[in-house]
């Protein structure tokens, strides 16, 4: 650590040269990036992707979790529970952020171009939301006759 | 340690209360992507090089630069080479968003960490980390935007995703140097559910990710990890069918080629109708006629005598760059060779710029080396699965190449111009 605090760049100059190098590659492909009719659009889209998922997701993933932990109390006994409703709707909620595009109907090109239906995404989302959750009711189920067969409570 | 002082919000530590948040959780998430995102990155280019992009009108890139250093010949063996590079890095990048959200997630206190720049350094590496993440995301999502076809991406798939890749392949470079070292100590030497005090004194506050303030737990860490790999088990499963094919595509469920295409000799996948880009009955209709151009010389033939000439047939599947494929169709038509041969071409059949009667669209030309020209298996296809080519499959003739990315197998063809550009 003392030998860092001596060079006043904060690392070797190894680093220093791989950085550089990157930054160089990242300037030599970035000008052809912007190079379209749209660059500043482009930047945005750049600098959006680099924050949604800290300023958009994160939050959604925190509110939506605190909620549902509150639902089930702060009791050691149904505070494991909430894993029976997270793991399904962070499932479904991933293949929802994945495939939104088809599963909300919203590309209006695709049945003329590919020849196929595009009324059906919807549909099988649901139905696969649907079993996640049944797959984790069963499994709380299980998961309750066991612990009851065993005489303890369940967690 | 270093006598920083905390920030406020969510610049101090103690504001992060997932008790998951740690070295080891990183580093499991971060050894799966530097797996994953190098298969990801050589895909891609090699999806590039199949495009032979220095041939004319083929570069959807022209300009690439020194970022084409890597370019050869596309080869013809195996005949479904090209469905196996393009599926793996679509199916692949699908499968790995999970592992990837999920990592962002664990490192999020970094991204305030305080004081915001320690050095030059520090800053360096920040704006590396900007390149990172800017640059994954962006790749990520054009690339699912683009396989169902929703262009709302600002500008064209092709600039923005290669020159995006690349703008992240050397941010990924600098991470994975600076980063992996520790984090493979950290899987080697550590359980998944250890060292989570506060106050260890150990990398956990030196990486600034473990929280000083965790709440009650309520998933283990291996929990975690397991819900996110069946994430990734789930959107493998509705997505891999597409590109396999067969008695698989069924379970495709959410994937944009996981349907039927219908019974018959054509029914397999259509990568744009004829309709699409505004192909109709008149401009294939008994009028049409091939023109064949080259070595000074010029054929127009007919269907019928197309249909005159010695017949051969290939299995060749079709393989979009969106990853979906479909598996070995028996095409039959008049070999390249034989094409180049009515011009006097037929020894040494050079390369061949293929003009569709398309009007309008990015790949109504394309352009075939000279390999793919030679290849036996290389066929103006005439008739697929026993039958004459529908309308949708490029009737009334269409190139089909082994191994060749699906755009490049031009439908409804007007002129082959051997040798030279059209």
């Amino acid at each position: 650590m003392s030998a860092r605090r001596r060079t006043r760049y904060g690392a070797s100059p190894a680093h220093l040269l791989l950085v550089l190098c990157s930054l160089a590659l990242a300037g030599y492909a970035g000008v052809r990036l912007l190079g379209g009719r749209e660059p500043w659009l482009v930047a945005a889209w750049f600098v959006g992707a680099a924050l949604v998922h800290d300023l958009v997701l994160l939050p959604l993933y925190t509110v939506t979790d605190r909620a549902a932990q509150a639902l089930f109390g702060h009791r050691p006994g149904t505070r494991r529970l909430v894993g029976h409703v997270r793991v399904p709707v962070l499932l479904s909620g991933l293949l929802l952020l994945t495939y939104h595009p088809l599963i909300l109907g919203r590309v209006e090109a695709y049945p003329a171009t590919t020849g196929l239906s595009g009324d059906v995404y919807l549909g099988r989302w649901l139905l696969i939301t649907a079993t996640l959750f049944a797959a984790s009711a069963l499994v709380l189920v299980v998961r309750l006759w066991r612990a009851r067969a065993r005489g303890e409570t369940p967690a | 340690m270093d006598g920083r002082r905390d920030g406020h919000g969510p610049a101090r530590p103690g504001f992060w209360r997932s008790p998951l948040r740690g070295p080891w959780l990183t580093s499991a998430l971060g050894g799966v992507l530097l797996l994953g995102v190098p298969v990801l990155l050589l895909t891609g280019l090699l999806s590039y090089a199949a495009y032979n992009p220095d041939l004319p009108g083929n570069d959807t890139t022209p300009d690439r630069g020194l970022l084409g250093f890597y370019l050869f010949p596309w080869p013809t063996d195996p005949h479904w080479l090209y469905r196996l590079t393009q599926g793996v890095h679509v199916t692949l990048g699908i499968a790995l968003i999970p592992v990837l959200l999920a990592k962002l997630w664990s490192v999020v206190p970094r991204l305030f960490t305080w004081p915001p720049v320690r050095s030059p350094a520090h800053a360096l590496e920040r704006l590396s980390l900007l390149l990172l993440v800017g640059g994954v995301l962006f790749v990520f999502a054009t690339g699912v935007l683009n396989v169902q076809l929703e262009y709302v991406f600002p500008g064209s798939f092709y600039p923005l995703h290669l020159y995006g890749s690349w703008v992240f392949a050397g941010a990924f470079a600098v991470h994975v140097a600076t980063r992996a070292p520790a984090a493979l100590r950290t899987l080697r030497g550590r359980s998944p559910d250890g060292g989570t005090a506060p106050g260890d004194g150990g990398p956990a506050d030196a990486a600034g990710l473990a929280t000083p303030r965790p709440a009650a737990p309520t998933v283990s860490r291996r929990g975690a990890l397991a819900t996110v790999g069946g994430g990734s088990l789930l959107l493998f499963g509705v997505t891999v069918g597409q590109s396999v094919g067969g008695p698989l595509r069924s379970t495709a469920l959410l994937a944009p080629r996981g349907q039927d295409a219908g019974p018959g000799p054509n029914g397999f996948q259509v990568n744009k109708t004829a309709a699409a880009v505004g192909v109709g009955e008149r401009d294939v209709g008994p009028d049409w006629r091939l023109v064949v151009r080259g070595g000074g010389r010029e054929r127009v033939l007919s269907r019928a005598q197309l249909l005159a000439l010695p017949q051969h047939r290939a299995a060749l599947p079709i393989a979009c760059v969106e990853g979906w494929s479909t598996t070995d169709q028996e095409w039959s038509g008049v070999r390249l060779a034989d094409l180049a041969a009515l011009v006097g071409l037929g020894a040494r059949p050079p390369w061949v710029f293929v003009d569709s009667v398309q009007a309008a669209g990015a790949f109504r030309s394309a352009a075939l080396r000279e390999n793919q020209v030679r290849d036996p298996r290389s066929l103006l296809a005439l008739r697929v699965n026993g039958a004459d080519l529908s309308l949708d499959h490029g009737y009334p003739a269409r190139v089909i190449v082994p191994a060749n990315p699906g755009v490049h197998n031009t439908k409804w063809v007007g002129a082959l111009a051997f040798g030279e550009r059209g």
